[in-house]
């Protein structure tokens, strides 16, 4: 892996809590293949929610990496969250063939409606693939097409 | 006992297609089986019903509307739910040359006795039996252009993997897919997931690489799924690992996931991910197909690239270079979508004019107002008006045109669009995606949108049109790669056919082109690549 970047004092030795144990298995699980760190940051997000500030330390020890290269990484894909995930998710696209059928009053709408609540996080994203029977979006994950406030509250009713 | 087909691409899926196999399945007498999709995604879930005449289709089918059409006699073919009677004879559909798609939506995706069936691997079977040297001349002769937005020949990409020596070689498939308006490769890989396989290893043979990765972007968990699953089947049955089919060819597959990243589609960036870092654009030379992934030779192409490449062995190259026009050879797989009465998937021969793909094909808005502009290529594209539809989809027509091709998504849109409000976007887009390497693309994109608003606004509005020629110039030239260097297509192709939405005088005829500058389109077939 080719250094970049600065370089990041001595990671201090591992002391392993319950999750850094859990971060370290993954990361070994990955370790023997090219290009591990991707596959493990995904992993890392989908068995613990999220990457914590500590993660990286580990993955970093693990990989043989120094800790900036790590969080350089994290830090430059969004799907790399770093904070706990809350309740639900909805996701909603805003990319062109979804605001060509109204994709930007459905996005205000819902960010509005759902402001105040600290179970659901609206996020967008640029395009789902799905752009003949857009407004898409997903709700926790599940694809929907031709979107509307209202349906986006009825699947997040049955999420609930 | 029937057989009830109800798609399983994530299209159908979004409008309940799930639920709908649920409550078929829960009927007597029927075996569900899930097809992938037809591409006509405005009649989805498009439930088929296989009777002696052939496969029946039943449109925008609900699950509660399930115990209807079943008594209704759904399950002999009957007249009910508006019935588009046999599917393969929708002119719609007929109409069509469906070369890399002609699988897609008629079998189950993962069945690989379908696939050999329905003419799956008969091209791996006629390259392993050539000399690799033969199989990237075929390709070479074939024609066939990436489809990810170069439009770079494909067999020269090979020939020069191929010519480079190196301890181990890679193949890499482009599925990164960002564009808006594009969902071709994600339905290959979710309805047809063993052309791709095929069409990589046989380039694998024909280069001498012996790994592959498919690195699809997270957006697309069901391909993701799909693939892994068709990889595995593929293992168990010898057309991927050690010897394949018992030839001396050696192929292993991988599938890496992308992590919301637009620019990991540039193919430098891509690479950069792959090897686990941050996905920033690597300056060219040196070119992938020689310093490529972890620095050996390596074929990038884009999965409909890949994905033509079995018909082009299995058929001859003559076959395949026998359609299109100019030097856009073959098919191209065409995505309608957007403000789109009929989206989905048209695979025609180049050649076919934009305006029969958005009023034929598209059968106009989805809304019944008259169309203002389409973007062509996505969110790096032009946007056209109507009196720019009898243009030939053909790489070369468009980029004279001051437009591109790109991966065949056509976005339509009605009257009511503001067209600085998408200009603004796309410079909005641009800041928010831009992998940060360089300035006029990072600086420039932010930049962009504040001048756009106060163009808008009516600030000083011919001061800040002179300023944002200015910025489009410098974006176009001094962008390390075409995310910068693009961007100010779709902003000043809006400005030059839709003034009046920027409050200028409007454009007529002759004067709209004119107001497109050169450079711009030139660089456009420079810097893509
Ligand atoms: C900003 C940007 C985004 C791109 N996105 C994609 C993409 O999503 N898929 C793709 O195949 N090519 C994409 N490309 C083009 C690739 O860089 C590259 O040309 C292509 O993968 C080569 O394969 P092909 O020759 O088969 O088209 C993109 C290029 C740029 C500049
Ligand atoms: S043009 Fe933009 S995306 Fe491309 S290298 Fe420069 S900063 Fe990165
Ligand atoms: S543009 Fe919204 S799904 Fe593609």
């Amino acid at each position: 892996m080719r250094q970049r970047g600065f370089a990041a004092p001595a990671p201090p030795p591992p002391m392993d809590s319950q999750r850094a144990a859990a971060v370290r298995a993954i990361a070994e699980r990955h370790a023997g293949s090219r290009g591990p760190l991707l596959p493990i940051l995904h992993a890392v997000v989908e068995e613990l929610g999220h990457v914590a500030e500590e993660d990286v330390a580990t993955i970093a020890d693990v990989l043989n990496l120094s800790r900036a290269d790590v969080h350089g990484v994290v830090t430059f894909y969004h799907d790399f969250r770093r904070t706990p995930p809350v309740a639900h998710r909805v996701e909603l696209c805003r990319a062109e063939a979804c605001q060509a059928v109204g994709a930007q009053a459905v996005f205000d709408a819902v960010t509005q409606r759902y402001a105040g609540d600290e179970d659901v996080e609206i996020g967008q994203v640029f395009c789902f693939g799905n752009c003949a029977l857009g407004p898409s979006g997903t709700i926790d994950g599940r694809l929907r097409g031709r979107l509307t406030a209202e349906l986006v509250d009825a699947e997040l009713e049955a999420s609930r | 006992m029937t057989t009830v087909y109800v798609p399983c691409d994530s299209a159908a899926v979004a409008v309940g297609a799930d639920a709908v196999a649920r409550a078929l399945e829960a009927v007597d007498g029927i075996t569900v089986l899930r097809n992938g999709s037809r591409g006509a995604l405005w009649l989805e879930p498009l439930v088929e019903v296989e009777t002696d005449r052939g496969r029946i289709g039943y449109p925008a089918v609900s699950a509660p509307a399930v115990a209807e059409l079943v008594a209704g006699g759904m399950l002999d073919g009957g007249d009910v739910g508006g019935c588009v009677g046999v599917v393969d004879e929708l002119p719609w559909l007929a109409g069509q040359q469906r070369v890399s798609f002609a699988r897609v939506g008629v079998i189950e995706p993962t069945s690989i006795a379908a696939y050999e069936a329905h003419g799956g691997y008969a091209g791996l079977r006629r390259a392993l039996s050539m000399d690799p040297a033969a199989v990237v001349e075929e390709v070479v002769e074939s024609g066939v252009r990436g489809r990810g937005g170069a439009g770079f020949p494909a067999g020269i990409k090979w020939r020069t993997v191929a010519g480079a020596t190196a301890d181990v070689k890679f193949v890499c498939c482009n599925a990164d897919e960002g564009d808006s308006g594009t969902f071709a490769d994600r339905m290959l890989m979710e309805g047809d997931p063993f052309t791709l396989i095929e069409g990589m290893t046989i380039a694998a043979h024909a280069v001498g690489a012996t790994e592959g990765y498919v690195y699809i972007r997270s957006e697309y968990p069901a391909a993701v799924t799909t693939m892994r699953r068709a990889i595995e089947i593929a293992y168990a049955h010898g057309w991927l690992g050690e010897r394949i089919q018992g030839s001396d060819t050696s192929f292993d597959l991988y599938i890496r996931v992308g992590a919301g990243a637009y620019i990991c589609g540039e193919e430098t960036s891509m690479l950069e991910s792959l090897e686990g870092r941050r996905g920033e654009v690597r300056a060219k030379p040196p070119i992938p197909a020689l310093h490529g992934l972890f620095g050996r030779p390596t074929v990038v192409n884009n999965v409909l690239t890949l994905g033509a490449v079995p018909m082009i062995l299995a058929e001859g190259a003559a076959a395949y270079q026998a359609r299109g026009v100019g030097r856009s050879r073959g098919t191209q797989v065409f995505q309608l979508a957007g403000n789109v009465r009929q989206g989905g998937i048209v695979e025609l021969d180049f050649g076919v004019t934009l305006g029969e793909l958005v009023e034929g094909y598209g059968g106009g808005t989805l809304t019944g107002r008259p169309v203002r502009a389409v973007q062509v290529g996505g969110p790096l594209g032009a946007y056209l008006p109507p009196e720019q539809f009898d243009l030939p989809m053909d790489y070369e027509a468009f980029v004279e045109a001051g437009a591109m091709v790109g991966h065949g998504g056509i976005v339509v849109f009605d009257d009511t669009v503001d067209m600085a409000g998408m200009a603004r976007f796309a410079m909005e887009f641009c800041a928010a995606e831009s992998c940060g390497k360089c300035t006029p693309c990072r600086i420039g994109s932010t930049r962009g949108v504040e001048v756009i608003d106060r163009i808008r606004a009516g600030v000083r509005r011919e001061e800040n049109l002179v300023l944002l020629e200015d910025l489009c110039t410098t974006m176009t030239k001094g962008s390390l790669c075409a995310m910068g260097g693009l961007t100010p297509m779709p902003v000043q192709s809006a400005l030059a056919h839709f003034p009046e939405d920027f409050g200028l005088p409007p454009a007529v005829g002759e004067a709209a082109e004119e107001a497109i500058p050169d450079e711009a389109s030139a660089a456009r077939e420079g810097t893509r690549p």
